[in-house]
Parts: structure tokens; sequence; C-alpha cells
């Protein structure tokens, strides 16, 4: 009883005597690490790419990671199924496509516009669907979703309808035009280490705790004295920051946004990825990036077959694989350096 | 006057359109109530038995009534084999893993039918021509009706289906108590079966009928099934008379956006309107409150 107790103190922050003082966050992680070592890994990829195209690639893969990683966290990390990334996608990248066109914003400023105009729609939208469980939720995201493609399809004068959003200006450094792959890719290498990392320390604070434990059963949380309508909402609006972000940069890089690129199908294929990657699991969304940027440009070759096959990979692997390639993967590793417990969080 | 036949001419062509959402929706509830999954796959078998029914026309000349019900066989029997194929295989089903599944089953559904039927626009007439009746004033074209009746047939069929035959109380058993339905020797994974193929032939059914409308193409199955999860979430889910109350009307909300508001918004506006019903109540229209344990 005193162990109850104590944490429902703990988590309105009231505990002041008895306890000694806790360390907050363990700042450095095995995990930061290995997080560090990975993302040098990847700086090396513009030089070992062939060509321009390739390099492109790398470009969108890290751009999927900031859209793969957020939703991560909210679907696997707290439990919530969310189909309206799409749409706070698009709301970063029109927002800030729309101010740099009409009004010749800067990037650098475009861009956390459109992170907080993605980050307020979320708690509008959230306050009341955030209530909804399960499937309600999932539908509440989708018309929400619904309601923005039509928005991004209709007002014309400032969207540029379904012909898309023309003459975006890139990101520039002092005069320098950030327009080319190779320097694009830096930029995006950059923020896909910095929101990888910011999900890390999330998820291994006591904020991160308090999810896993809502994740597994609200009531229960609740009875412990996590607020978890608050936790949902926090996330839920980060996250759509983080999408912003994602569209923020996908728009400069591209120079252009259409409507299709936010629609429903984005929203179900960023949760498909999120459950092929590994659902609720740290390093799944990089799986999940990869497919999601490789595959149909592997498949492009064969034409109309494409769809085909990709759905037809997508259900083996999840008949094979339901925990995703992250849990694959370490399944087999744990098989590989004979460690017992196989599963856990990566 | 003529304000009163334009409401009435409205109020047809929603109720029209909202009767394709209800047959959408009772797809949803049936795999639903078996699963508790939602089944991506339901648009594209709207949008399956509207194109295999076209390519039966034009292939066979036949009269459309007898390609439509071709279609609805083809098209029950391909629900009946992608779940055999693809969700009995599942080691540990989860109502999760399964929509994830349906969402592939859906791309490979689509895919198939572009590549066997192709991607033009399909479309033949209705079952009595493209005659236009004219009903208290308001012109309304007769396939309408003919959606009307067909639907409302359905309705009543799935009705005694599920209260008076053995196999329609063995689903509602089965979704009732899983285990309790086993010890009494229903087949769980049989009644998976049994429900993919009927939420098949509700959805093969809408399609064949609307298409004499809208035309159809490989790719009109996502929004229709987008619609008809709507309705089925307005009604409340897993609820046969809720999804009729939310497909009609989400039907006549869009009608009225469209002929009130404006054409280019209708989506929007009857999303916006979806959202507040379902903030105002969280189960839906007709849906009861589940009362959850830890």
């Amino acid at each position: 009883m005193t162990g109850m107790n104590d944490v429902m103190d703990r988590s309105r922050g009231r505990i002041k005597s008895a306890a000694p003082p806790r360390r907050a966050v363990r700042r450095f992680t095995s995990d930061h690490a290995l997080l560090g070592g990975v993302w040098l890994v990847l700086a090396a990829y513009p030089f070992v790419a062939p060509n321009d195209f390739l390099v492109s690639l790398g470009v969108l893969f890290f751009i999927n990671l900031i859209l793969i990683a957020s939703l991560n966290t909210l679907m696997g990390f707290c439990g919530q199924i969310s189909l309206s990334h799409g749409a706070f996608y698009g709301l970063g990248a029109y927002t800030s496509g729309i101010l740099s066109v009409k009004l010749g914003v800067d990037p650098w400023i475009g861009v956390p516009a459109g992170m907080l105009v993605a980050a307020l729609s979320a708690l509008v939208i959230g306050l009341p669907a955030l209530r909804l469980r399960g499937h309600y939720l999932a539908m509440a995201t989708l018309g929400f979703n619904a309601i923005l493609t039509v928005l991004f399809n209709e007002l014309v004068g400032l969207t540029g309808g379904p012909n898309g959003l023309l003459g975006v200006a890139p990101f520039s450094i002092g005069g320098l035009d950030i327009a080319t792959d190779d320097r694009v890719f830096w930029l995006v290498w950059a923020c896909g280490g910095l929101v990888m990392l910011s999900i890390l320390n999330l998820v291994k604070s006591r904020v991160g705790r308090a999810l896993s434990a809502l994740a597994t059963s609200e009531i229960g949380a609740d009875a412990l004295g996590v607020n978890c309508f608050r936790y949902k909402l926090v996330v839920f609006v980060l996250t759509a920051a983080m999408a912003g972000l994602a569209g923020g940069l996908y728009v400069h890089y591209n120079q252009y946004a259409s409507p299709e690129t936010f629609g429903y199908f984005t929203s179900v294929m960023l949760v498909v990825m999120v459950a092929l990657g590994g659902w609720g699991r740290y390093w799944g969304p990089l799986f999940g990036a990869l497919l999601y940027t490789a595959v149909p440009e592997a498949l492009r070759s064969l034409g109309d077959f494409e769809l085909f096959l990709f759905g037809l990979c997508m259900i083996l692997v999840l008949l094979f694989f339901p925990g995703g390639i992250a849990a694959a993967v370490s399944t087999l590793g744990n098989r590989l350096f004979g460690k017992k417990k196989a599963g856990g969080r990566a | 006057m003529d304000n009163a036949s334009t409401v009435l001419q409205l109020l047809f062509s929603g109720i029209g359109t909202g009767s394709i959402y209800a047959l959408v929706a009772v797809g949803f509830n049936v795999i639903f109530k078996s699963t508790d999954a939602i089944n991506f796959s339901q648009g594209e078998w709207v949008m399956m038995g509207g194109m295999v029914a076209a390519a039966t026309v034009t292939a066979s000349s036949s009269p459309v009534w007898l390609a439509c019900l071709f279609a609805v066989l083809v098209v029950t029997a391909v629900g009946l084999v992608s779940e055999r194929l693809v969700i009995l295989p599942i080691a540990k089903p989860t109502p999760l893993l399964i929509t994830l599944i349906s969402i592939g089953l859906a791309i490979c559904t689509k895919s198939a039918v572009m590549l066997t039927l192709g991607k033009n626009p399909a479309g033949y007439p209705g079952f009595a021509g493209d005659a236009l009746v004219t009903v208290a004033g308001a012109t309304v074209h007769s396939q309408t009706l003919w959606i009307l009746v067909i639907t409302a047939a359905f309705m009543v069929l799935a009705h005694l289906f599920f209260e008076k035959t053995v196999l329609g109380k063995a689903l509602r058993a089965a979704a009732a108590d899983r285990d309790a339905a086993a010890l009494v020797g229903i087949k769980a994974r049989s009644t998976v079966m049994w429900s993919f193929a009927i939420a098949a032939m509700a959805g093969a059914i809408a399609g064949t009928i609307i298409t004499p409308l809208t035309l159809t193409s490989y790719d009109a199955g996502t929004m229709l099934g987008f619609k008809g999860f709507s309705a089925a979430m307005l009604g409340g889910l897993g609820n046969l008379y809720g999804s009729l109350l939310g497909g009609l009307l989400l039907g006549v909300l869009e009608a009225f956006a469209s002929g009130y508001i404006s054409s280019h918004f209708k989506d929007a506006i009857a999303f916006v309107v979806l959202l507040l019903i379902l903030f105002w109540r969280p189960v839906g229209l007709i849906g009861k409150p589940v009362v959850e344990k830890v």
C-alpha cells in the first residue's frame, strides 16, 4: 500500500520529504550512444551513394523517419491510433509553403510557424478526440484528415488546389541556397537526429514511464494517479509538431506541395509502416522509413504490378513477423548472441 | 412549391447515396462483430462489384440484373476466399493485426482489379434503363428507386437471417461471447469466414446498384469504404440498425450540404457534423457504451 501511495504522490509531483531527492532523468544511456553511432554511420551515406537520385532517396528517408518515429511515439508508446498524421504533415508543409510563396517569409521562420499551426490544430482536435477510445479515435482523426484534404484541394487561392502549390523557396544560409540533394541531406539528417533524440529522452523520462503505463491499461494508470488525458494530449500535440516539421522540410526541399501527398492514404500507410517497422519499439521507425522509402522505388520497374506486390509483401511480413521488423531483428540478435530474454522494448 | 420540390429532390438523392453507405456500413459491422477489427477491404469489394458487373455486361451482353447477380456471387466468393488466404493463417489474431492485414488485402484487391479489368471508368444502364420518374414534383432517376427497394429488402433479409436462421444465430452467439459459443459447438474461425462472405456480399450489392448512377473505376473503393466506415461509426459500431441510420443520415447530410452550401465543400461539411456528433455521443447514435475492465 505504501508503494502505491508513493507512486500516486510522485506522479503529482508532490513528494517532498521522506524519500531522498530523485535523479530526474538518466541523462546518457547506451541507447544514446547507439543513436550517436547510427547517425554517424548514416552521415557516410552521401559519400557512398553513387548518384544524386540515391541521395534524394536519403533525404526522403529522413523526412519519412520523422513522420513514422513521431507516429510511433503516439501509437506505440501511448497506444493511441491516429489517422491524421498526414494532415499534420500537410499543415506543416502548406503553412510554411504558403508563407513563403505569398509573403516571402524565410523558411527558417516558416517551418517553426508550420509546426506551431500543426501543434495548435492538434490541440483543438485532440481536446475532444482523445476522450474517445479505440476505433472512435481512429474515426475522429480520419474525419479531421478528410476535412483538411478538402480544404487543401478547394482553397485554391491559398493552396493552388489540385494543381499544387508552386514556387516555394528553398532553405538558405547567408545567401547560400540549400536546394540540391547533397545539401538538403545534411539539414534533414540533423533534424531527423534531433527528433530521434527528443523521442529517446521522452520515453526514458518519467513521462515515458507514465505513457507505457497508460498504453497498457488506461484505467489502471488513471487509478495510479497518472493523468492519462493530459499525457495523451501532450504527446499528440508534440508528435503533430514533429509531423509539421517533416512537412516544412518536405515543401522547401521539393519546392512544391500537392494535396494527395497529405491525404487519407498517407495517414493509413504511415500507420502501416509503424507496424511493419516494429510497433512501440524505439528503433522500429528506422526500418519502417527504410521500407516506405525504398520498396516503392525498388518495385517501380514492375509498373502496374508494383501495388499488388506491395500489398502482398505487407500481408506476408505481418503474417510472419507480427511484431514488425525490429522485433524480428531483436529475436534474431538474441538467438545469435544467446541472450535468454527475448522481446522487451528495443 | 419550387422550394419544396428541391428539398424533396435533395432528400431522394441523399437517401439514395445514404442507402449505399448503409450497405457498406453493414459490411463493416458484420466483420467488426466477429473480429473486433476494421476491415479496410470493404470499400474495394464495393468497387469490385461494380467493375465485375460492368465487365460482364460488356463481354456477354447479358441483362443488367443478371450481370449484377453474377458480380455479387463472384465478390462474395472473393470475400470468403480472402478470409481463408490471409486472415485464417494469422497465428495470434488480434483486432489490430487483422485491421492492418486488411489494409494489405485492400491494396491487393484494388490492384488485382486494375490488372485484370483495366483502369478505365466503367458503367452500365440502370435496371430500368435510364428512365426518369417524377415523384411528388421531384425528378428522380429510376435507379434511385431501385436502390431504395433493394436496400430495404436487404435490410429485412439481413434482419431475418440474424434472427431466424441457424447460421445467423451462430454468428450472433460468436459475436456476443466467442468462448461460450465455442462451448456449444460453434467454430469461431468459421464464423469469421462467413462474416467475410456476408460483408463482401453487402459491399458488392452496394457497388452493383450505385454504378449506373456514378460509374466506377478501380480507385473508387477507398472513398466508398471510408464513407461506409463513417456511417457505421455514426450509427454505432456493431449495430445493424445503427448502420442504416448512420448511412441515411450521412447521405442526406451530404446532399443538403452540396445543395444549399457548396458542392466543393460537401465532404468537409459532412465530416464536421460527423465529428460533432461523435464528440457529443462518443459511441455513435444508438451504440451502447462498453464498460472497460482493467
